[in-house]
């Protein structure tokens, strides 16, 4: 298919332009300053770190697969997205899953210490 | 100089060991002489080698495959032969590091070299064809996933006489497959051998994903894919998606082994069980990534003998979804007893008994289709029936270990031995044997003769329940797997039976080589000229037995399910074009091989500590890999003309063979 | 899909319809590079939980807390974070056709590449050689050398391979081949600053908490 295919419109849809590159990079800018200030700064609440790093890394990770990735739903985007979505779903099983097993044996299984810190959790 | 590498690696010492050795030399050297005398080591390279056609692939992958069931067994029947002697004052012939390295050689040669190869294999030779394509998406990367899993099996090989295998089970659980435990080299040649073919697995997956999402013929619909190209899909992104976590665990390992790290070790915080989590994570897909492309194999061989359409497609392609799925959150039924809470074992447990249903389904579709067919008992379908029995049983012992309760009293019992290997050898080995008797034609030109397949069926059926049936009785008795020797003597009798089943498989596997070498000599009379030799419902029997190099001369246009049937039918089959247009072909490469050889040196490297030359092997693969990116001869045309001559010489006798023939039933009346 | 469609129906196999054969379809090679690296991101996942179950087993030694210094990670963050933009420029110069702008704009994404690499090795060798919290400390030092190092050795793999594409935009200039591999390499180095957005969010932000 190569490069004859592509219409003008769809090669700024598929390949981006300097300006979504220039966008991206600044949002990507922005966001890693505030993940950074999240900690070091100490001016944000201590309860509030935790999600802040958490929502700022997601923001950044959807900033970067739209802008220079060039990911979207457009049709010829579709399968990327839903393999996409799948390993999503994947990872998540593997990191939870895995997350959840070992902190269950842990519980049960390891020295009274963890056991009792945990069993004010659970 | 050479790491620890020395002459006293080789155990002199061990007579059953040097014996083998002589043996496989003494074999080797035949075959090499016979080949050199026979002048074919021009024609394996050119046509073999370096090929890059799925077909030839496919058939290599098979090959590798029934010569490692050939030394898989031999483990198997020698530590059958042991156990059923090795009671109470008798210590058998094997001692304990031997039989430990054998019973792990067993389980790691059959499912990663048994099994495996013949899957992708199968695969290989089976779904460009189906889908209507004429070669997968990466014809390179194909020939170097074959020739990683082969340099997989020569590492495992060369471990039996050089050095010692991992003696630590099929899985290598730390701690005792730490360098603590395990000093030897036994568990770095089970880490570089696994590490290497699962890279070639785990390309060969994406390579089939991308060929059936991009490369299906015109107009085939995902819904209007055969079955087996739906399994086969569902495998490849099982695989794509499983490796990884073996990957890492196996890598975790080879660190805590070789950088003294601390993932999975007793001290400084390291934890164990982490490694069963991670492994069984790849472990239960895996199951499925063997079971399912044999279960899509089962569907058409149904349909093709039953002379219908499969019953409930959809819920076919479903229930394989389903299960594609479902199989990523039950790995936790492995290891019930290493302690979790009872939220956990019940989650695991429930969804392990979840996974079934969707098998159940596909159980009741293969019955639904033969109801009322007219069935014709050939061998495929005879296999296809065993399984149908014996994966029942298998399955249900499943559903019976998924009770946490349960497990705590059967886990690493002879009855979770004698389960496994009911689905396992009922449910995938009949499968590829089915299998390889319904597609051998489409391969190799011709079918294989019945009388010695059948001789073969019934020592195999025979022989499993008289093997295993004992140890599910053994396992309730209290028998744990994995024993060099025994104390209770009322074990020995059933043990005895079993070892009896396992010479009556041995038959089936002597047979079923009989039966190869016989309709390899009769090829003549068993001849398939039409290329449809079963009466066919899918795009495979469309071409020519064995396929052309380019698969379709004109790429079939598709409409509906079983567009061949349909075509037959309407006496639209084996149409003659007016004109041929010029076909695109990858051209042979011997890349992938030399690659694979300089990973073999790598991992050999590895294993002995030999770091220069590790560093060689794997810059010579990564160097070879980029000095291929610069070959920009990679393909060619056929021409239109040289297309027609093929074609011609297919189609001109087989229209007059058809000619006054019911074109549905074409194929079985001329064949 | 519909080129594809139209070469396999061979309307017109001969000259200029070549080009359009399947078998140089940038989209299918696209499709598989993505793919594996979905793949890849299955590894580094294992390696994240891998971090995630043993990031608490210090075993006595010392803690992130004690060890991570932000400012560092955040030098190595910009480093990454810029070679990805001028890698997109280098990407805009190649649909633009500019064969020299793309060498040179691979060079600066390499220089910045191996910025970051260097900055790694030096941080690793100083918590090795300094302040003795190596890979053998600990399973939590396991954990996170295992984890970031992987994201470095990927990084330089990148490197590799941005040399050779270099050299193989000078020798072979913009064909549908190389371009097709730059939007494969493209894909590769903007995935691992995905990678590394986690990477300093879970294992160095999370780590000093």
């Amino acid at each position: 298919m190569g490069q004859h295919g592509h219409s003008v419109a769809h090669k700024h849809n598929a390949h981006g332009s300097l300006k979504t590159y220039v966008v991206g990079f600044a949002l990507s800018l922005i966001l890693t300053v505030l993940s950074f200030a999240c900690v070091m700064s100490g001016a944000v609440p201590q309860h509030l770190v935790m999600p802040g790093i958490v929502v700022f890394c997601i923001a950044q990770l959807l900033v970067q697969l739209a802008f220079f990735l060039h990911m979207s739903v457009a049709p010829g985007q579709r399968d990327n997205l839903s393999i996409g979505v799948f390993t999503l779903l994947i990872i998540a099983i593997i990191v939870v899953g895995s997350l959840w097993v070992m902190h269950n044996m842990n519980l049960y299984m390891m020295h009274p210490v963890t056991q009792s810190m945990s069993s004010s959790i659970g | 100089m050479f790491g620890k590498l020395s002459l006293s690696a080789i155990p002199f010492h061990e007579p059953i060991i040097m014996g083998t050795l002589l043996m496989v030399s003494l074999g080797m050297a035949a075959l090499l002489g016979w080949l050199t005398f026979q002048r074919k080591w021009g024609y394996l390279w050119s046509e073999w080698f370096t090929t890059v056609d799925h077909k030839r692939i496919g058939i290599m992958y098979v090959i590798l495959a029934i010569v490692m069931l050939v030394r898989g067994f031999t483990d198997a029947i020698m530590m059958r032969a042991q156990q059923a002697i090795a009671s109470a004052d008798a210590a058998g012939y094997l001692p304990p590091h031997h039989y430990d390295q054998i019973f792990t050689a067993h389980g790691v040669i059959m499912i990663f070299f048994v099994a495996m190869p013949f899957v992708v294999g199968l695969m290989n030779l089976v779904v460009p064809l189906q889908i209507g394509a004429r070669d997968v998406a990466y014809p390179f990367l194909n020939s170097l996933s074959y020739w990683l899993t082969a340099c997989g099996v020569v590492l495992v090989m060369i471990s039996m006489f050089v050095g010692d295998f991992a003696a630590t089970g099929w899985l290598a659980y730390p701690p005792l497959s730490e360098l603590k435990f395990s000093p030897s080299v036994g568990v770095d040649y089970y880490i570089w051998a696994l590490q290497l073919s699962g890279l070639g697995t785990t390309l060969s997956g994406i390579n089939f994903i991308v060929t059936i999402l991009r490369m299906r013929t015109p107009g085939m619909k995902m819904m209007q894919m055969p079955v087996f190209t739906w399994t086969a899909l569902v495998t490849n992104i099982l695989i794509v998606a499983a490796f990884p976590v073996l990957t890492v665990a196996l890598a975790l390992l080879a660190a805590d082994r070789y950088l003294d790290m601390h993932f999975f070790t007793n001290e400084l915080g390291g934890n164990a069980m982490l490694y069963v989590n991670l492994i069984w994570i790849w472990g239960h897909p895996e199951v499925y990534i063997l079971i399912l492309p044999c279960f899509g194999a089962f569907s058409e061989i149904v349909a093709t003998f039953s002379g219908k359409p499969l019953f409930g497609y959809k819920s076919m392609v479903y229930a394989t979804a389903g299960i594609g799925i479902a199989s990523f959150v039950v790995w936790l039924h492995h290891f019930f007893t290493m302690g979790s809470g009872a939220d956990v074992n019940a989650f695991f447990g429930i969804s392990t008994m979840i996974i079934s249903i969707p098998t159940g389904v596909k159980l009741f579709n293969w019955l639904f289709t033969m109801y009322r067919g007219r069935i014709r008992f050939t061998l495929p379908m005879m296999w296809t029936i065993a399984f149908m029995v014996t994966f029942t049983i298998g399955g249900m012992t499943g559903v019976l270990l998924a009770v946490p309760g349960a497990d705590f009293v059967l886990h690493n019992s002879l009855f979770l031995i004698a389960h496994f290997h009911n689905v396992i050898i009922g449910g995938v080995l009949f499968g590829l044997f089915a299998a390889l008797n319904y597609w051998f034609p489409k391969a190799f030109g011709f079918k294989l003769e019945e009388r010695w397949g059948k001789a073969s069926f019934w020592c195999w059926v025979v022989g499993f329940y008289m093997a295993f049936m004992p140890l599910y009785v053994l396992g309730l008795m209290g028998m744990t797997r994995r024993m060099n020797h025994y104390a209770n003597p009322a074990w020995q009798p059933y043990l005895v039976v079993a070892a009896v089943g396992a010479v009556i498989i041995a038959l089936g596997i002597g047979f079923m080589l009989l039966q190869f070498a016989v309709s390899i000599r009769d090829r003549a009379e068993n001849r398939d000229l039409t290329g449809d030799p079963w009466g066919g419902r899918t795009l495979e029997w469309a071409t020519s037995s064995p396929a052309p190099f380019y698969n379709f001369a004109v790429l079939p246009q598709v409409e509906e399910l079983d567009q061949f049937w349909a075509d037959k039918e309407h006496k639209r089959a084996y149409k003659r074009h007016e004109h041929y247009a010029d076909i695109h072909m990858p051209r042979n490469t011997g890349a992938g091989l030399i690659m694979a050889a300089f990973g073999t040196v790598f991992g050999f490297a590895m294993v002995w500590h030999i770091w220069w030359l590790a560093v060689v092997g794997l810059v010579a693969m990564v160097g070879t890999f980029i000095a291929r990116a610069y070959d920009t001869d990679v393909d060619y045309y056929v021409p239109g003309a040289e297309v027609e001559k093929i074609e011609r010489a297919r189609l001109v006798p087989l229209h007059k063979l058809i000619e006054n023939v019911d074109p549905a039933s074409a194929g079985q009346k001329v064949a | 899909m519909s080129t594809a469609i139209t070469a396999n129906h061979g309307v017109v196999a001969h000259g200029g319809a070549h080009d359009h054969e399947h078998h140089d379809d940038g989209s299918k090679t696209l499709l598989g590079f993505w793919i594996y690296l979905m793949s890849d991101c299955l590894i580094f996942s294992g390696l994240f939980a891998t971090f995630a179950a043993l990031g608490h087993a210090t075993a006595g030694g010392p803690s992130g807390k004690e060890l991570f210094d932000l400012k560092y990670v955040f030098g190595e963050t910009m480093l990454l974070l810029i070679s990805s933009f001028t890698f997109g420029l280098a990407m805009l110069n190649m649909h633009a056709g500019q064969r020299n702008k793309v060498i040179a704009w691979l060079f600066v994404t390499f220089l910045f590449g191996a910025g970051f690499v260097g900055m790694e090795i030096h941080e690793f060798h100083n918590l090795i050689v300094f302040e003795h919290a190596g890979p053998d400390r600990s399973a939590f030092l396991s954990a996170y050398f295992g984890l970031v190092g992987t994201h470095g050795l990927h990084v330089t793999c990148g490197l590799i391979w941005l040399l050779a594409m270099m050299h193989m935009v000078g020798k072979f200039g913009l064909n549908d081949t190389v371009q097709r591999r730059l939007s494969c390499l493209s894909l590769f180095w903007h995935f691992l600053d995905l990678v590394w957005i986690c990477v300093f969010s879970f294992v160095y932000l999370m780590g000093v908490l």
